[in-house]
């Protein structure tokens, strides 16, 4: 399995990125220990070696306020992504396997969540409940984005229902719970596992959106929170771009190597993709 | 067989029924699309609704103290006034709640502001959308149109360099988010270089609304940098689908046929190929389409365009929650309608899902 993962460049490359973002989750703020008081001393200071990225309008390293932030930023895309994927595959399977009623009432739910625009949902929620916590954001963020996945897993399970082995499954009387969890789970599993990459992404974007909007920033040291508050200062300023730019190029870098996961995962699980 | 239709046809009733069944029959697959529809636009507005409820507060008495203090009424009238004005009551039971919600919802009211009088969804919506389809509609062209054109050559040269470009050029576009693309060209294009305004949809100061020729120029001015930012995004994402639709469509015999006959490339490309795999597109590009509607919040709220994005993170922010559900409920509306049309119009352009 190893050697199969090492072969694939993209999937290397992506997985090595992203476990580095996890060492500075977990390892820097040990190293790098963040002071949140202000420095008057130390305002707008360019990049030097005590500082890597330079200090803010109030004296603080920048540096050190983004890897106190990382473990914000993907605790929420951590939840976020659990929250979508637990929700969207379960209404998905139940959706595409039971059929009937379940079906079309699990169905025309969907449809709304699918037509009403999930941006704005988001900002409503993020108003009118006080979030405090990764989770509380990561429940926020994951409210409308099952959505789509339960209609591509239930497109799977139907797929998938009519095929030869799981009818042979039935007429030989096996259990529902066996033939879900043994015979159809291994068949979508790497789907499931693409899409959890998938929605740290979106989890992601659309938490650093509802903040830079200027909602639920409960942690000043979260990256949406580190651009909001720049472009708050006017970005007129130089410094102030400089500052923001950081956690935005950290963004993008952790987005292109999901991405690369997600490319890499689906050639790996996915061999029908080969023959293209 | 034939006697008892004749004797069928005799009474007006049953031709009628005869007629109506036909009807039906005929139709089949646009009414199940029709009544699909009207059950989803129902179900929006119940959770909508629902939404509403979980708000803290209550936006109905704070509106009648207004009304109290700007007509000098008793505050009982006052709240029976606000109650009308608003079609929501949230000390009524739920089910009689929701039905004065939904008659004010069919009336064509999608709500009023508490905070500012005279203001209400409608009017928004009347001011603003105008601005958002500007932007949004342009934008969305120009990146559909590029994207078919690279996406159609790139699946014809699979292993030129061109196609590795597009490849890296999809994973980036991917991986940038569209505020992040239009953050970068306010500070650089903007505030940098000088090259294009920063902010707003036109200057006040220097031209006057209406059809003249200095107005759409600085309309249009106005407009580059939103819609650079959303082309330079979105584009990625077309070319994406258009060469994989394209590579679907490049394997059907009559485009080895084509080839066989030794006609050029350029003219496979542009009589078989685009033709026929633009087919699936037609449906994203009617989803995006729909899309559009409920505005772009991030995007407006960072070039400060007045569209209905930025209307609706500014009433969430100044907690003016009766506008704000009018707005979702507008856009998720013409959601379903744009798709609704897109699947009515679409048998129309693929003949053979009407024969199906």
């Amino acid at each position: 399995m190893i050697k199969r993962i090492t072969s694939n460049v993209q999937l290397t490359v992506g997985l090595m990125i992203m476990a580095m973002f996890v060492l500075v989750t977990f390892v820097g703020p040990i190293i790098f220990p963040y002071d949140p008081n202000p420095v008057v001393t130390e305002i707008y200071l360019p990049n030097s070696l005590a500082h890597p990225f330079g200090t803010d309008w109030m004296g603080r390293d920048v540096f050190r306020q983004m890897i106190g932030g990382a473990g914000s930023v993907f605790q929420i895309a951590f939840y976020a992504a659990v929250i979508t994927v637990l929700v969207g595959s379960t209404l998905g399977i139940l959706s595409g396997y039971a059929g009937g009623k379940i079906d079309k009432i699990i169905m025309a739910v969907t449809n709304i969540f699918l037509s009403v625009p999930a941006f704005p949902v988001y900002l409503v929620l993020a108003s009118i409940m006080t979030l405090e916590s990764p989770l509380a954001i990561a429940v926020v963020v994951s409210a409308w984005s099952w959505a789509g996945l339960c209609r591509a897993i239930r497109v799977q399970v139907l797929s998938l229902k009519e095929r030869d082995f799981i009818q042979i499954c039935k007429v030989m009387r096996m259990g529902t719970g066996h033939i879900i969890f043994k015979e159809l789970m291994p068949n979508i599993l790497s789907y499931i596992i693409i899409n959890f990459v998938i929605a740290m992404r979106s989890a992601i974007l659309a938490s650093v959106g509802i903040m830079l909007v200027g909602l639920a920033s409960y942690d000043p040291t979260n990256w949406g929170a580190i651009v909001s508050a720049a472009r708050g200062r006017g970005l007129i300023n130089p410094m102030n771009v400089r500052i923001l730019l950081y956690p935005l190029t950290a963004i993008v870098i952790f987005q292109v190597a999901a991405l690369l996961v997600v490319n890499g995962l689906d050639e790996l699980l996915n061999p029908r993709l080969k023959v293209m | 067989m034939g006697n008892s239709e004749t004797f069928e046809e005799k009474t007006p009733f049953a031709k009628l029924l005869r007629v109506v069944q036909a009807f039906f029959v005929k139709h089949h697959y646009i009414l199940s699309k029709i009544a699909m529809s009207i059950v989803t636009m129902l179900l929006t507005m119940v959770m909508i609704f629902f939404l509403l409820r979980m708000i803290p507060g209550d936006p109905v008495y704070q509106y009648a103290i207004g009304i109290q203090q700007q007509r000098r009424i008793t505050f009982e009238e006052a709240y029976k006034v606000a109650v009308q004005m608003l079609h929501y009551d949230p000390n009524e039971n739920i089910l009689r709640a929701f039905l004065r919600y939904f008659s004010g919802l069919i009336q064509g009211d999608l709500g009023h502001s508490i905070i500012e009088t005279n203001v209400s969804a409608n009017s928004l919506i009347r001011t603003r959308l105008p601005w958002t389809l500007f932007l949004s509609s342009c934008a969305l062209f120009i990146s559909f149109f590029v994207g078919i054109t690279v996406g159609g050559y790139v699946a014809q040269h699979r292993k030129g360099l061109a196609n590795k470009a597009a490849s890296v050029y999809i994973a980036l576009s991917g991986s940038i988010p569209d505020y992040l693309m239009a953050l970068l060209l306010v500070i650089n294009l903007a505030y940098k270089y000088k090259l294009f305004p920063a902010q707003y949809n036109y200057d006040a100061f220097s031209v006057t609304p209406g059809f003249n020729l200095p107005f759409i120029r600085d309309v249009l001015w106005h407009g580059c940098l939103p819609i650079l930012a959303y082309s330079l995004v979105n584009t990625g994402n077309w070319i994406m689908q258009m060469r994989g639709s394209c590579i679907g469509v490049l394997g059907e015999d009559y485009i080895l046929a084509a080839k066989a006959r030794g006609l050029s490339s350029r003219t496979i490309r542009s009589r078989y190929m685009k033709k026929n795999a633009l087919l699936p597109l037609v449906t994203s590009l009617g989803m995006a389409f729909g899309g559009l509607f409920g505005g772009a919040v991030l995007m407006e709220s960072i070039f400060n365009y007045p569209g209905l994005g930025l209307e609706i993170s500014g009433r969430i922010l100044s907690k003016d929650y009766m506008v704000v559900q009018g707005l979702i409920f507008f856009s998720g509306f013409m959601v379903i309608l744009v798709n609704l049309l897109v699947e009515m119009i679409y048998p129309w352009i693929d003949p053979r899902v009407r024969r199906e």
